[in-house]
């Protein structure tokens, strides 16, 4: 079973500040970038203001992702009371580790709970649940 | 090397708990103000004597109002922290530095009836989406991954992962917590201990994190009383000499969800605050007689059992299998109350027990307990403390 969507409760949004709204005005545009440090040639994920290496604030660049990655490790929502109210269950979250060294969290949109592992080769996909939000998201990959 | 500046300068005197149910009937202001009025009873001081207060940064009661109602006219500590020992150490070092003489710390939460934000979505469900939009985990919430069961549980997949450890292994942990509750009045989820094939037959909540996996919330109120290990002296009861504390947080970490860090298999702030534990204490880990560590998710037991050097890297679900050394007579007694498995989840649960081991006064009591562990913020600030025997 696909990834679903209950209608009529809205999927909670990212909060979008001036550290992370790069990030998500890119995947609006249905691009995937990655936050770096350009002296350190260091990736890092969530979104900060700051380089944790050089600390520099000046050094930080949005570059493309490749996109590709494999599950790290994931979780199977499967009892109503403990998963969000506007996903159907059973829905995966996958943590994501990207070609990138960096670690993501989404969903799998096409894969069956059973048919996910660790080291799983996935792509960023897009979708949107609701009007006027997009979200990346995970789709299996052939290795 | 700093100096070991707290060792054995506080004591906690008094300990209490109001009653633990599923649904209290009662307000968390009520909750408090009971409890902090039976520690202070307990500790054999009048409530004048107390002039410092401390709490959880969660807890949801402000430390004025509750001075309003028990009647504290004067205080001149007062501190949110951390959970648990975290919070009771701001009471540790503020007696030592001089800065007051007696403090209640308290924790009190309807954790079993009320709502809890991002622990169960009754509440979210009859919120506004303006109100939705203001959780602010970006990379979680718009996923479905909110509770922290789900955060817990993505970390649990890896560390099973990792040391090839089959998720069934784990049901140790909750069998002997069960054990444990069933002799405390206190820990009310079990009445009968549970075996193997009870964890293997519970429901998946987040998969690999089952209901028996996860300590279920409770409503109720605690307090615990320090003052001055030399004023501990006279009071009612054997003192539970605080020797150590420490906390600790480390690389990328967060709250449950710490999984940009490298290994996400391991527990570093756990380490780091006990290795200065010991240190401080002055004691090694074969010194301890009793254990009480965090088991709001069953798994994260045995990686303190590493994390703390009680067991190598990999082998904390080998240490628990068949429960043998986790019981009373076991090499390391760990959560002889029932934990917050059988008590349910409300950080200073484990300081009561802690206390009651060197006290004497533990439904499951290790005998001859002198040296008293207690450790919580697995997965998240960790925090710790050494308690001894006066």
């Amino acid at each position: 079973m696909p990834l679903e969507y209950i209608p009529g409760i809205p999927i909670l949004r990212p909060y979008v500040d001036p550290d992370n709204q790069p990030f998500w005005d890119a995947v609006d545009r249905h691009e995937f970038v990655l936050q770096r440090c350009s002296d350190c040639d260091v990736y890092f994920q969530p979104p900060r203001p700051m380089c944790p290496h050089c600390l520099s604030m000046d050094s930080l660049e949005w570059v493309p992702s490749s996109g590709r990655g494999e599950v790290y490790s994931f979780v199977v929502f499967a009892a109503d009371r403990m998963a969000y109210p506007g996903m159907k269950i059973p829905y995966v979250v996958v943590l994501v580790e990207m070609e990138e060294g960096v670690r993501l969290t989404a969903n799998i949109v096409d894969a069956e709970p059973d048919e996910v592992y660790i080291g799983m080769p996935v792509e960023v996909t897009y979708n949107s649940p609701m009007e006027g939000l997009t979200l990346y998201q995970f789709k299996k990959r052939a290795s | 090397m700093t100096e070991r500046t707290l060792k054995d300068k506080t004591a906690i005197v008094g300990i209490a708990t109001t009653d633990l149910a599923r649904d209290s009937g009662r307000t968390e202001y009520s909750l408090a103000c009971e409890a902090v009025k039976l520690a202070v009873e307990d500790a054999g001081l009048e409530m004048a004597d107390v002039d410092g207060i401390v709490k959880d940064i969660s807890d949801g009661i402000d430390p004025m109002y509750l001075q309003k109602a028990v009647g504290i006219d004067n205080a001149q500590y007062c501190s949110d922290s951390h959970w648990g020992t975290s919070a009771i150490m701001t009471g540790v070092t503020a007696i030592a530095a001089g800065i007051c003489n007696a403090v209640v710390y308290y924790r009190c939460l309807n954790g079993g009836s009320g709502r809890r934000a991002g622990n169960d979505f009754r509440a979210a469900r009859e919120m506004k989406d303006e109100g939705l939009d203001l959780i602010r985990y970006d990379f979680y919430s718009p996923f479905g991954l909110l509770t922290p069961d789900g955060l817990a549980a993505m970390t649990v997949r890896r560390y099973l992962h990792e040391h090839g450890i089959e998720a069934e292994e784990v049901g140790w942990i909750p069998a002997v917590a069960s054990e444990y509750a069933a002799r405390n009045p206190d820990a009310i989820f079990f009445d009968e201990p549970i075996g193997l094939d009870d964890y293997a037959d519970s429901t998946m909540r987040v998969d690999p994190l089952r209901e028996l996996d996860c300590a279920p919330g409770v409503d109720g109120g605690l307090a615990v009383v320090l003052t001055s290990a030399e004023r501990a002296k006279g009071l009612r009861h054997t003192p539970a000499v605080v020797m150590g504390v420490a906390q600790g947080t480390s690389t990328e970490g967060e709250l449950l969800s710490n999984f940009t860090r490298p290994d996400i298999s391991a527990l570093p702030e756990i380490r780091l605050m006990g290795d200065e534990l010991f240190r401080v204490a002055g004691i090694d880990r074969s010194d301890v007689d009793v254990a009480q560590l965090d088991d709001r998710y069953a798994p994260y037991v045995a990686m303190q059992l590493e994390e703390l050097g009680f067991c190598e890297s990999g082998s904390g679900v080998a240490f628990c299998e068949k429960g043998e050394r986790l019981r009373v007579d076991g090499e390391l007694p760990v959560n002889t109350g029932g934990g917050f498995l059988g008590g349910g989840f409300t950080y200073g649960l484990n300081v009561i027990e802690g206390v009651r081991q060197i006290r004497g006064t533990s439904a499951s009591q290790v005998d001859g307990a002198e040296i008293s562990l207690v450790v919580s913020g697995a997965g998240g600030p960790a925090d710790g403390m050494i308690l001894r025997r006066a």
